[in-house]
């Protein structure tokens, strides 16, 4: 530290060691622009010849000041904000946050409200792992996949769109219920993507699983012992993989995911291909999932029955004074939360998101943290890659299946 | 000595045993569990939680600012078993003076990050930690931004 108590700059060593091989050692920069790096990581990679010596990974690239900025927001206006931190799964994002906020609240949510954020949560899935699939293909070298899976995110992309009307930062799920209601027709719609889509999942799995370039790329890569991921505060199917059944759906259910029936996908390989197989399965689940909410949506309204937190219809609220007298409250001044904190995980595609909201009873957060699941992950790339070659960093980090915006906050 | 409401808490009750002077206070709300643990004590009370209580992850250690009341800082981990399918959040309270708290990257690694998460953004020092620099935030930034006395536009505003 220095004298006026700001840490002085501190720049990465950079070593020029003789190596075993009688060679020197290399500091490789590895980002923040490449584009393997999906979003801004900088890699500093300390090579032998093309073996990797030891791995530093740099990240804020992204950091946007989103946790402090929720303490000036209400807590319906911060919805908004929880879509753009992980920006692949933006659902998951609004879903987290508002159960949160909601047990806080002691909010009883209408049927139809939880499961249509379990329909939506799991499309959600689906889509982020369209993207994870596509562009982890792309960067091992095989581009079809990526044009197949964009193809296929379009049309979840478009059923967002319709109960939304936006295609990324949804911000659907508010707290109390959902933020408009559920569009004409999304029935077929939706009937018509899912009853098309695992004929979709075995065409990825036609290009990928027993291609042997892929094969060759993936198995024995990256791996990392579970000992060490759990060491190293690692989530979700990079666990899944390596053989441990851990999935908040199951082990602590939410919005009513104890009504339906699933499976958790495990492996045991604990490689690169064991995640891409963990993945595939996960989205088969999740259209079976997807299928069941769809079928037995039960009847009923879309948000909570609690005038001081959602906003009234707009039709009670240009006839009935009480219901304009509400509208008027919690749209200048938003609404009390009482005092109190909760740390409410739910499993993101990336895996454990976990919201720590502290309430001091006013109308703004007092503190929200984010326990993003690509955060903890990224620890563990040091790990991961030591002794291994630059070509399967490429595919190592890409089993990690990070966003960075997630990472960075 | 254990508040009596805590009694029926297993874990709460393994700590106290373990070490009579660690949990200053807690409580149970929302289904999930609070100990208040005593600061000087975090890093030994995780080792025996890792250990012994079979809470092999840390799922996250963020902050909490008080200002301006004291103790200001709290500092906030959160535990899960995945045995025992169950989450447990401790806390400390740190003075807003050179606020300083042993590191628990001996008990788990994976705090490592959010621990110089907690030093970026709050300023709170980590003792005995491995590598505590700036992880958010450039390395010569000035302040830490999630203090409540930093302004929400920044320092230039």
């Amino acid at each position: 530290m220095s004298e006026s108590g700001v840490p002085e700059l501190v720049l990465p060593e950079v070593e020029e060691e003789q190596s075993s091989s009688g060679g020197r050692r290399m500091v490789l920069n590895m980002g923040p622009q490449h584009p393997s790096t999906h979003g801004v990581l900088r890699l500093l990679l300390e090579l032998d010849g093309e073996t990797i010596v030891s791995c530093r990974p740099d990240i804020g690239f992204l950091h946007t000041g989103i946790e402090k900025e929720f303490e000036v927001k209400n807590y319906q206006q911060a919805v908004t904000l929880t879509d753009r931190v992980d920006y692949l799964a933006p659902l998951s994002m609004n879903l987290g946050y508002c159960l949160a906020v909601e047990k806080l609240l002691q909010l009883e949510i209408p049927p139809q409200a939880q499961w249509m954020r379990v329909m939506l949560t799991e499309l959600t899935r689906l889509n982020s792992h369209l993207v994870w699939l596509g562009t982890h293909a792309l960067d091992i070298g095989a581009m079809t996949v990526f044009l197949y899976c964009f193809r296929e995110r379009e049309e979840i992309l478009k059923i967002f769109e319709q109960f939304s009307g936006q295609r990324m930062m949804t911000s659907y799920f508010r707290i109390g219920g959902l933020a408009l209601e559920p569009p004409r027709g999304w029935h077929e719609r939706i009937k018509t993507f899912i009853d098309i889509f695992p004929s979709r999942i075995d065409e990825y799995e036609n290009l990928l699983t027993t291609n042997r370039i892929w094969m060759g790329r993936t198995k024995g890569v990256g791996v990392i012992s579970l000992e060490d991921m759990l060491d190293l505060a690692v989530t979700g199917p990079m666990l899944r993989a390596a053989g441990l059944k851990i999935d908040a759906r199951k082990d602590a259910p939410y919005s009513s995911y104890e009504k339906f029936d699933f499976e958790i996908p495990t492996r045991t390989e604990n490689d690169v291909y064991a995640r891409y197989l963990v993945r595939l399965e996960e989205m088969r689940q999740s259209v079976r999932i997807v299928r069941q909410a769809m079928d037995g949506m039960p009847a009923g309204p879309w948000k909570a029955d609690a005038p001081h937190v959602v906003l009234p219809d707009r039709e009670k609220m240009k006839t009935q004074m009480e219901a304009l007298i509400y509208h008027f409250k919690i749209v200048t001044e938003g609404f009390r939360v009482p005092e109190g904190e909760v740390y409410q995980v739910i499993e993101s595609p990336r895996g454990e998101l976990g919201y720590y909201v502290v309430s001091d009873g006013t109308t703004n957060p007092y503190r929200v943290h984010m326990r993003t699941p690509s955060f903890g992950n990224l620890q563990a790339v040091p790990r991961m890659v030591q002794g291994a070659l630059i070509a399967d960093v490429i595919a190592a980090i890409g089993s990690m299946d990070f966003v960075l915006g997630d990472t960075d906050r | 000595m254990l508040p009596d409401h805590l009694k029926e808490h297993a874990a709460a009750v393994a700590v106290d045993a373990f070490d009579a002077d660690a949990v200053k206070a807690g409580k149970f709300a929302h289904g999930e569990l609070t100990l208040e643990i005593a600061p000087a004590k975090i890093a030994s009370v995780c080792g025996f939680l890792k250990y012994d209580q079979k809470f092999v992850r840390v799922s996250t250690v963020t902050a909490v600012d008080r200002y301006p009341a004291e103790p200001r800082f709290e500092l906030v981990y959160h535990l899960h078993s995945i045995e025992r399918n169950e989450r447990l959040r401790l806390k400390c309270r740190l003075p807003g003076a050179d606020a300083a708290i042993d590191s628990v990257t001996g008990v788990w690694r994976g705090a490592n990050w959010y621990e110089r998460e907690v030093f970026d953004l709050f300023g709170v020092r980590f003792l005995n930690h491995p590598d505590l620099r700036r992880i958010l935030m450039p390395d010569d930034w000035e302040g830490h931004p999630l203090r409540k006395d930093y302004p929400i536009m920044g320092p230039r505003a």
